[in-house]
């Protein structure tokens, strides 16, 4: 116990997972617009955007995140001298923020492509029925009922997103793995405290969200 | 009939996974009993000049005076078996026997030394920047500011930087000091900083040779210690066999051999470093 009071003395533990929890937010945030817009892409009339969407899906889905993550720090910061702040600091955020947006997207459109799979033809044969063209009748009648069926697997998604954030090491942001390893690196006649405050940090972000997730899906399931 | 056939094939696959398991096990068994004992050394494997995997052999400082060393406990070449020890594993592999001696430019602290041994130092490093060839701005980390700095995540020199020089220099933090020398060839990085000797086994691999110099203005002291379990009764025999190193000269040999081409002379006023007696 002892140990933890001095770790937590020591070391911004509260301010490190704090970061965590922001490129969760943010980046789930980015992720569910362009995930939105390629599951748009992927079930439209249009063969060149099904093409697309499913050519993004794969691609983005097939790589591991570490190599979006290095990408966006080596290749686009250092070789390609990209900038997203002027800011030295922010700018590694906001490629994190970047890298695991485009990555989480893949998963995020195939989330709610299998909530459209849950929506009954006839939806979209009345929709067009009455008149509404492709994006209409997938505004304003499918995705709303596709939504509130993949919130368990969304919710899924962004579960795997906030313990994903710890990539974000690579991309030169300060979050909870980089503080971590600095705490071992200098106390490591404290590496039972170490182990403990991280695994049980990352316990209490993610427990919540899985109980909000299931708790929402049951509460918005439409009833059929 | 065709479902049986299927798990039939599943058990065959999950048979060969498990004798092949078995077969990794008595091959090192039989090597046992070819030459006697072997001795577990833990290495860096992604350090070039100091521990580096080249596809199965070892190159380096660490791993010459661990083979030594190692000769001088009376293991051979081929008695010696190279595990990898990553910087946050080390205390963690000593305490649950995984390993029998660690040389991984493993700083001896006062932290660490609650948790497991250390015989030596068989090095004094300090920690140093490295530059383009073509910078003569930057002579120490008094001219350091406004610039752009990188260093490993999670280690004694970044924590060094961020306590002293965090207002005036940016600190890019990567998983290795290969990726921030990356990142120095792009040109968005202007040094890159840790220990003398590691940034100067940077510099001299045949991909980075000639890019890069040492400064050469050291301004901390890392005493390079081999971890040992503690209490462990090999310390003495240690020590004894890194001054023998020393005193016949194998141990300068090491080093230029291994910093060759990176323009780089060890601190000679700390090194080489007497032995510590054991505890």
């Amino acid at each position: 116990m002892e140990g933890f009071l001095e770790l937590f003395g020591e070391y911004d533990v509260v301010g490190a997972f704090w970061v965590n929890i922001q490129l969760t937010f943010w980046a789930g945030i980015w992720s569910l617009v362009l995930g939105t817009v390629l599951a748009i892409m992927r079930i439209s009339p249009i063969a060149s955007l099904r093409w697309f969407g499913t050519a993004y899906v794969n691609i983005f889905r097939n790589t591991p995140l570490t190599i979006i993550m290095v990408f966006g720090a080596l290749a686009l910061w250092s070789q390609l001298q990209v900038s997203l702040s002027s800011d030295f600091n922010l700018n590694f955020f906001r490629l994190a923020i970047l890298s695991l947006s485009v990555y989480h997207a893949a998963f995020v459109c195939e989330a709610i492509r299998s909530g459209v799979n849950t929506v009954p033809l006839g939806q979209a044969e009345a929709a067009r029925s009455i008149g509404l063209s492709f994006l209409p009748a997938a505004w304003l009648i499918i995705l709303p009922q596709a939504f509130r069926g993949a919130i368990a697997p969304l919710g899924n998604v962004l579960i795997a997103l906030a313990k994903n954030t710890t990539v974000a090491a690579t991309a030169s942001v300060a979050e909870a793995s980089g503080l971590m390893k600095t705490m071992i690196e200098f106390r490591p006649d404290l590496m039972t405290q170490i182990f403990l405050t991280f695994a049980l940090g990352f316990v209490l972000i993610v427990i919540p969200i899985g109980l909000l997730t299931t708790w929402a899906s049951k509460k918005l399931a439409v009833a059929r | 009939m065709r479902k049986t056939r299927y798990a039939a094939a599943a058990m065959a696959a999950a048979a060969a996974l498990t004798l092949s398991a078995c077969g990794g096990d008595s091959g090192s068994e039989s090597a046992d009993s070819a030459g006697g004992e072997t001795i577990r050394v833990g290495i860096k494997f992604d350090q070039p000049g100091l521990g580096f995997d080249e596809g199965g052999s070892y190159s380096g400082f660490d791993v010459d005076v661990a083979k030594y060393v190692a000769g001088e406990l009376g293991f051979s070449e081929d008695q010696i078996e190279w595990i990898e020890t990553p910087s946050a594993q080390r205390e963690n592999m000593l305490e649950n026997d995984q390993v029998d001696m660690i040389f991984a430019t493993y700083s001896i602290t006062d932290t660490r030394k609650e948790k497991v041994g250390f015989a030596g130092p068989y090095f004094v490093a300090g920690q140093d920047l490295l530059v383009r060839s073509d910078n003569d701005d930057i002579k120490g980390p008094e001219d350091l500011n406004g610039k752009n700095l990188c260093s490993v995540t999670g280690s004694t020199s970044a924590q060094k930087i961020k306590d002293t020089l965090a207002s005036e220099v940016n600190l890019m933090e990567q998983p290795s000091y290969a990726e921030c020398v990356t990142a120095m060839q792009g040109g968005s990085i202007d040094a890159v900083t840790t220990d003398d000797i590691i940034l100067a086994g940077l510099a001299s691999t045949e991909a980075n040779k000639g890019q890069f110099k040492v400064v050469g203005n050291t301004f901390s002291e890392e005493q390079y210690g081999v971890g040992i379990q503690k209490g462990s009764d090999k310390c003495e025999d240690i020590n004894a066999a890194i001054q023998k190193m020393i005193d016949d000269g194998a141990w300068e040999e090491a080093i230029k051999a291994n910093t060759e081409g990176a323009d780089y002379t060890f601190n000679a006023s700390l090194n080489p470093p007497t032995p510590a007696d054991c505890a």
